[in-house]
This record gives C-alpha cells, sequence and structure tokens, in this order.
C-alpha cells in the first residue's frame, strides 16, 4: 500500500462540497446573465450604451459562465463523488484535487472580468486569452491526475461504466483545449490562433462540436451513469448497450465538426465526412438514453413521488430530442434552413438547458443532502417547484426559437418573380420580436428556479454540516 | 486545386474513414453476439460497486440496433454518390460551386424577359415606370440599404443618395460606373504639405469659411494661403473635382463629420473609404433599374 488514498478511511467530500455550492452559485449567475442577454434581444436598449454590458461582451460571459462555470462546477463535484465511491478509495493526491477547485474558479473570475472588458481570442467557447488558457491547461492535467490516480489506486477490480464516461471527458477536453488554443501571444492578453483560414474554422468547429460532445455530453452521461440507476435503486439496463454505444460515441463526435461549416470555403469532402458522422451519432447517443431510460423498468411508479429522478428522466428525454434534432441539423438540405438562424440557439438550449442543466440539478439534489449529513433535501417541496418552473421553462424557451427560427429562415429565402428578396434583413428581425419576448419569460422560469435551488441548497448545507462518509471495508466482488 | 497536398492524404483519410464506418458495424455485430457470463443467474454481470451499483445483461435494443445499421447504409450510399471519400468525386459528380454556379445561371434565365423589356428605356423613364420603380426600390433594399440606410439618406462616411452632392458624378451615367465598378475614395495625410500644427488650424478655418460654417475670421485669412496644398484635388475654390471624386467643400456637407476638430483630423489622417463594386452581384439590367431608382431620389422627372 504505497499511495497515501488508499490508507484513509472515509472519502475525501470536501472538494466535492466546495464544488457542488459553486456549480449552485454559477448556475444562477451564469443564467441571470443568459436572461439579460435574452432581454437585451428584446430590448436593445438594455445595452446601456456602454461597452462593458454590450451584447457582444456578455454573450460570450454567459456561454463561459453556463458551460465552464455551472457545467465545469457541476462535472468537477459528481466525477470526484463517483469516481471515489465507484472505486473505493479516496482520491488521490488530495493537495492536486483542492487546486483544481481553486485554480478553477481562478479560471472563472478571471473570465467574468476579462470578458466584460473585451479580452477575446474570437473563438467560440475558447474565448479566454492565453494567459487563461495556460491556467486552464495546468488545472486540468492536475485534475486528469487526481481522477486517473484514484482509478489506478481503486480496490474493485472493473471499472464502472460511468468512470469510462468522465476519464474520455477528460482526456479529450485535454487534447481539444490544448490543439484549438494553440495561439501565438504578441502581448499580455492578446495572441493569434496557431491556424490561419479555413484550416483555423475547422480546428475550432473540431472543438467546438467536441466540446459540446465531450464537454455537455459525455461528462454528463457519466453522471447519468451513477445517479440514475442509485436513485431508482434499479441496475443499469444493459452492459453490453453500455460497451457499444460508449466506443461508437467517442469515435463518432470526433469526426462531427464540419456540419458547423456546411455551405462555406470547407472542402466538400470534409462536410460530407461531417455530416455522414453526425448521421451516424443518433444510435451511440440514444443508447445512453435507452439505457437510461431502461434502467426505470420497474421503477417507473417512483416518478409520482420523486422529483429528484423526474429530473434525470426529463432530462433523458430532452437528450434523445436533441441528439435527434441534432443529427437532422447536420444534414446539409436542413442545415441551409436553420444554420444562421434561431433554431440552433433552441436546439442549443434543449440539449443546456433540458439534458445538462436538469441531469445536473438531479443529481447535485442527490449529492447535497448526503454531502452534509442530512437525510433529504431542506424542502421537498420546493424542489418539485423547481422542477416545474424549469420543465416550463424550457418548454417555452425552445418552442418559441424553433417558431422563429423556421420563421427566419424562410423569410431569409423567399424571393419575388424579379430576384430580389422578399424580405429585408430587418423585417425579419421584427418578426422575431414576439418571440423572443416568450424566450425571455421561459429563461426567466428556469433562472427563478435555479434561484429556489440555491436557497434549498443554503439551507440544507447550513441546517447540517459536512458529513464523513467511511469507504466500506471489504470491496464487494466487482 | 486539389485538397491535399500530396498523393498520400486523400488515400489517408479515404481509408480511416471506412474503417471508421465499418468498426462501427464490426463493433455493433460483435457485441450484440458476446454472452457475458453471468454466474448468479440474476441477468446481471456480477459486479457491485458502491453497495448496490449493477449491471444487467439485457440484449441491445432490436430496434436500435436497426437504427444504427440504416445510418451506416445510408453513410456508405451518400459516399457513393457524393464526394466524401478523398479525392473521389462522387457519383452524381456534385460540387457546392456547381450547384451555386447552376442557381445562379437558371435565375438568370429566368429573370431575363423581364428585365429585358428596362434594358432599352432611358434612365429618366425608368425613374418614373411604376414597375421598375418598385424592382428598383427591392433591390436597393436587399443590396444598398445596409450602407445607405432604408431611407438611402446615408450616415457618418456613407454617403446621402438623396441630396444633390455627389462625389463621383449624379448623371445616370456616371451612377451606374458607380454601381458597376465601385469607387475608391482617397485623400493622403496633408499636415506635412500645409506647415505647422497652427497652419492646419488656419486652414481648417478657411475651409469652414467657404461654406459659410463657423469660423475664426483671422486664422481664415491666414489659412487661405496654404489652400493652395488641397486645391490641387478640391480646385481653387474649394468646389471639388468629381473626376477623381475630390468632395466640394462649399455646400456644408460633410461626409465624415462637421466641424474644426473633423477637419483638422482630416487633415492629419488623410482618408481611404470604398464603395464595393456590384458587378459580380447584379447583372446590367438590374443595375440599370437600380441606377434610375438612386438617380429618381434626387431628380423630380418630367413625366
Ligand atoms: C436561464 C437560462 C438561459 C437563458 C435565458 C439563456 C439565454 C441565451 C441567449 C439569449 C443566448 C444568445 C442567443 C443569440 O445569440 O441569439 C444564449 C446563447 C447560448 N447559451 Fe444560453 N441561456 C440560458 C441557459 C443556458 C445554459 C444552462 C447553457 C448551457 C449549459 C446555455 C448555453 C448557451 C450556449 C452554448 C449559447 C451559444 C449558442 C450558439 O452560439 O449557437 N445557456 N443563451
Ligand atoms: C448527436 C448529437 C448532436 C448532433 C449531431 C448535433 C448537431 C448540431 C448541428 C448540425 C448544429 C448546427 C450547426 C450550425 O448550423 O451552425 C448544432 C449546434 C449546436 N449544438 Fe448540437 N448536435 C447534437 C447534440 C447536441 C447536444 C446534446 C448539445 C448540448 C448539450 C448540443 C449543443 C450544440 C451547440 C452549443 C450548438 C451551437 C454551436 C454554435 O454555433 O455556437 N448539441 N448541433
Amino acid at each position: 500500500m504505497q499511495y497515501l488514498n488508499t490508507q484513509s478511511t472515509t472519502y475525501n467530500d470536501t472538494v466535492v462540497r466546495q464544488f457542488s455550492i459553486m456549480a449552485v452559485v454559477w448556475g444562477v449567475v451564469g443564467m441571470l446573465v443568459g436572461v439579460i442577454i435574452a432581454a437585451q434581444l428584446v430590448w436593445p436598449e438594455l445595452n446601456l450604451g456602454l461597452p462593458w454590458t454590450s451584447f457582444g461582451r456578455l454573450r460570450p460571459l454567459h456561454t463561459n459562465a453556463v458551460i465552464f462555470a455551472f457545467g465545469g462546477s457541476t462535472l468537477f463535484a459528481t466525477s470526484y463523488y463517483v469516481v471515489q465511491r465507484t472505486c473505493h478509495v479516496s482520491l488521490f493526491c488530495n493537495k492536486l484535487a483542492s487546486f483544481t477547485f481553486w485554480g478553477w474558479q481562478a479560471v472563472i473570475v478571471a473570465a467574468a472580468i476579462s470578458l466584460p472588458l473585451g479580452y477575446t481570442t474570437g473563438k467560440e467557447y475558447a474565448e479566454l486569452e492565453w494567459p487563461i488558457d495556460i491556467l486552464i491547461a495546468l488545472v486540468w492535467v492536475a485534475y486528469a491526475v487526481v481522477f486517473f490516480g484514484t482509478i489506478g489506486t481503486r480496490k474493485v477490480k472493473h471499472i464502472y461504466v460511468a468512470n469510462w464516461f468522465f476519464g474520455a471527458f477528460i482526456l479529450a477536453v485535454a487534447l481539444l483545449h490544448i490543439v484549438n488554443s494553440a495561439e501565438v501571444p504578441v502581448s499580455f492578453m492578446k495572441s493569434y490562433s496557431a491556424y490561419a483560414g479555413v484550416q483555423d474554422a475547422m480546428v475550432q468547429w473540431w472543438y467546438g462540436h467536441n466540446a459540446v460532445g465531450f464537454f455537455l455530453t459525455a461528462g454528463f452521461l457519466g453522471i447519468m451513469y451513477y445517479f440514475v440507476p442509485k436513485q431508482a435503486e434499479r441496475p443499469v439496463y444493459s452492459y453490453s448497450l453500455s460497451i457499444v454505444h460508449f466506443w461508437a460515441l467517442i469515435f463518432t463526435y470526433m469526426w462531427a465538426g464540419p456540419h458547423h461549416l456546411h455551405y462555406t470555403a470547407l472542402p466538400d469532402w470534409t462536410q460530407s465526412l461531417g455530416m455522414i458522422f453526425s448521421l451516424i451519432l443518433l444510435a451511440p447517443s440514444w443508447g445512453g438514453m435507452i439505457n437510461g431510460m431502461m434502467t426505470m423498468s420497474g421503477a417507473w411508479h417512483k416518478l409520482r413521488t420523486d422529483p429528484i429522478l423526474r429530473f434525470m428522466i426529463v432530462s433523458l428525454s430532452f437528450y434523445g430530442m436533441s441528439t435527434f434534432e441534432g443529427p437532422m441539423m447536420a444534414i446539409k438540405t436542413v442545415n441551409s434552413l436553420s444554420h444562421y438562424t434561431d433554431w440552433t440557439i433552441g436546439h442549443v438550449h434543449s440539449g443546456a438547458l433540458g439534458w445538462v442543466g436538469l441531469v445536473s440539478m438531479g443529481s447535485l439534489y442527490y449529492m447535497v443532502p448526503r454531502l452534509f449529513g442530512q437525510k433529504q433535501m431542506h424542502s421537498m417541496k420546493a424542489i418539485e417547484l423547481h422542477f416545474w418552473l424549469a420543465t416550463i421553462g424550457i418548454v417555452l424557451y425552445i418552442s418559441s426559437l424553433w417558431i422563429s427560427g423556421v420563421m427566419e429562415g424562410l423569410m431569409w429565402r423567399a424571393i419575388n418573380a424579379d430576384g430580389t428578396l422578399t424580405y429585408t434583413f430587418v423585417e425579419s428581425v421584427k418578426a422575431k420580436h414576439p418571440y423572443y419576448l416568450i424566450r425571455l419569460l421561459g429563461g426567466t422560469l428556469y433562472l427563478s428556479g435555479m434561484i429556489i435551488m440555491l436557497w434549498n441548497v443554503l439551507k440544507t448545507a447550513t441546517s447540517g454540516k459536512p458529513a464523513l462518509a467511511s469507504i466500506p471495508s471489504v470491496a464487494a466482488q466487482a | 486545386m486539389s485538397d491535399f497536398t500530396s498523393n498520400f492524404w486523400p488515400i489517408f483519410i479515404a481509408v480511416i474513414t471506412l474503417l471508421g464506418i465499418f468498426g462501427c458495424a464490426l463493433l455493433l455485430w460483435l457485441t450484440s453476439k458476446v454472452k457475458v457470463p453471468n454466474a448468479d443467474n440474476d441477468n446481471t454481470s456480477g459486479h457491485v460497486w458502491d453497495g448496490d451499483l449493477r449491471e444487467m445483461n439485457n440484449p441491445l435494443p432490436r430496434w436500435w440496433v436497426w437504427l444504427f445499421v440504416i445510418t451506416i447504409i445510408f453513410s456508405l450510399v451518400y459516399l457513393v454518390v457524393y464526394p466524401g471519400l478523398g479525392n473521389y468525386k462522387g457519383k452524381l459528380g456534385w460540387t457546392e460551386i456547381k450547384q451555386y454556379e447552376q442557381e445562379i445561371e437558371s435565375a438568370n434565365k429566368a429573370l431575363k424577359p423581364l428585365y429585358a423589356k428596362f434594358a432599352g428605356m432611358p434612365v429618366a423613364k425608368l425613374a418614373v415606370d411604376a414597375e421598375a420603380k418598385a424592382i428598383g426600390e427591392r433591390l436597393f433594399m436587399n443590396n444598398c440599404s445596409q450602407c445607405h440606410g432604408s431611407d438611402a439618406r446615408g450616415s457618418l462616411g456613407f454617403p446621402n443618395l438623396t441630396d444633390h452632392d455627389w462625389l463621383h458624378g449624379g448623371s445616370p451615367e456616371k451612377i451606374k460606373e458607380t454601381i458597376t465598378n465601385g469607387r475608391i475614395g482617397m485623400m493622403p495625410p496633408m499636415a506635412a504639405m500645409v506647415g505647422n500644427a497652427d497652419d492646419v488650424k488656419n486652414v481648417a478655418n478657411y475651409v469652414l469659411s467657404l461654406s459659410g460654417s463657423m469660423y475664426d475670421s483671422g486664422r481664415a485669412g491666414l489659412g487661405k494661403a496654404k489652400f493652395v496644398a488641397c486645391a490641387a484635388c478640391h480646385g481653387p475654390e474649394g468646389k471639388g473635382n468629381q473626376d477623381i471624386g475630390a468632395p466640394n467643400l462649399t455646400d456644408n456637407i460633410w461626409l465624415h463629420g462637421a466641424g474644426e476638430a473633423a477637419i483638422i483630423k482630416r487633415i492629419y489622417e488623410g482618408k481611404i473609404n470604398q464603395m464595393p463594386a456590384q458587378a459580380a452581384k447584379l447583372t446590367p439590367e438590374q443595375i440599370q433599374v437600380l441606377a434610375a431608382y438612386v438617380w429618381g431620389l434626387s431628380n423630380k422627372p418630367s413625366k
């Protein structure tokens, strides 16, 4: 027993607690910024005429805050929680784990300051400038050491499926971040990409799509594979399904990036490959949904009484929906209508609010009382309310953007007999106004649910105290 | 032109594409065959984690396997028909560029008869023809309003097309020329030619005096002599020169800002401004109709 962590008799949940609380806090912040920019699209005066509060600077603040601060903190919290419990060992190197917490929070704060000040690389989801990129790389390497170190020192033979997904997510994100953020610094906070022209665009969307595929999908599938069977108290539906869909998913995602660049300067063959691999991605994606949904067999009745389980199952439905919609949008004919429209934004948020958001909330509701030595969350009624606010919010958000997206796509391509466009651009903007209002309403409902969650989590945390979870002494036969 | 830098890459990419697709199929096939041993006969794999986490040995759902297979078959067919495997062009010979060119060609063909009747009409006539005016307005909204504004009144840096002030001339021919080929307006930085900072300020006040704007008469008097450097383009009286697009300085219309500070800035920095050529986007007949619309904005044509 040469490693310290293998001698510990309790799990290291300190870092899990820290990340869990911050996930909820950043969730509120990121979604608040989302609501603000949604309001700016309805009433442009809310840009306030100041550079720091203009849409162009707040939008990347929103995406970074929800994806990397809210989503990222959730992933850290859950993966640390899960890997210890499914390896029956404490975290490998507590100091490094603690560094990942403080380092990641530093990244977030640096983003929250530098983005409104206008520092950006101009690459979507990779806007942060080079000094912050370096910090991200350091934190990520530390994360990989902690995670894989824990796996390497596990006391059970088999590696649980959730850890395959977390592991793939950590490795892929390291690769994506380092390749896409290769840049030449010209001064403190200014750099140029190492790639040029269409290659730069392709590297960026290889990154962009896999940010979706590994950050927002593989990582959250890891969450799903632990918390759904735990909360439903049922075994995972099919071991063989997990094998096929895991390997097919991580392989295929890597190819799908070109569907973000249909009908551009990208060579035809590259676009074709992006399209077909996106279609092949449908079944592997649904494999995850099926495995989660069917885990419920024999436990469906629990949905009636258990709002936490409901968060998870509705999340899986949105996962299925957005991964059906995605491959359809990747078909060139469909994409020529949907590209550049609100349909894309609707698709994003059916994945982001529906899948990523709900499964995060479900798993946090599962963990928080256990982390603070409580039987359950402070208020189950509040969870119920949160569930309905979130669900109605999502439905309003995505259905209004489907309508406005398809409408605007059709308006842009409508042509008069004389060859001119039927509608000027500004007419299509005007036509979207009511739908933007509905989206704002949906977003506000979703945000209010998140605020209730923050209250509920803080109440639970303060009425309990940090709990020590002991490691079962004799591992089962796994 | 090939997308590849050597003959190796197209083969490489085609091979790993096919290996990838067949690999998915193979994975599917093998996993659907594998039977995980279940010692306890409870239809689980026998592994347990964290107290109660288990996984069952249920087979892959049939419909799901078929869904997977169908997408694989579709993709292989697609790769036969469309470009995708390295340098292979696909059975249809389809390319993005070809599709674009064909669509433009067939659209132009369809539009020909409509525009044919306008081609011979003089601009003054077109400007009062209701149909031509309506088309002209739509062409303007599609192609010009982004810079010149929906009301064609322009904004800072973008000329107003409804006044009588023309940089390059307002005759129908000149307007057509501007739309077709675009224009580049260029004024070099002049401060060095004019003299020191004081001289620049004096010239600026002289320029202001030409259009009856607010100015300092003492300075304007001193600046007059220095204006010779400017007169080369703007003319001795400052009335401009449409042959080279030098603006008239006497009409109190300021494309890049009015007042002493704005003028001083121009003298120091010069200015390059561009109207992009439309010849590649619009047919000559469309430009004819558009020119008539623009001309009609500032000319009340007699019926
Ligand atoms: C209260 C909830 C939210 C609201 C009101 C909201 C609102 C918005 C708005 C207005 C935009 C800009 C759309 C545009 O440019 O037209 C946007 C973009 C985006 N949001 Fe959200 N958002 C919310 C939550 C989330 C969450 C939870 C995530 C991810 C986990 C997310 C991820 C994104 C992404 C990735 C984009 C960029 C989409 C693209 O570029 O195609 N949002 N959001
Ligand atoms: C099988 C799975 C999926 C496929 C094939 C897919 C495909 C697509 C396509 C074709 C687009 C539109 C690209 C464009 O026209 O610009 C898109 C955009 C996007 N999707 Fe998906 N999608 C999938 C799943 C998801 C999921 C689950 C999420 C979120 C959790 C997601 C997040 C996004 C985001 C953020 C964008 C916007 C990117 C941008 O333009 O900024 N996608 N996706």
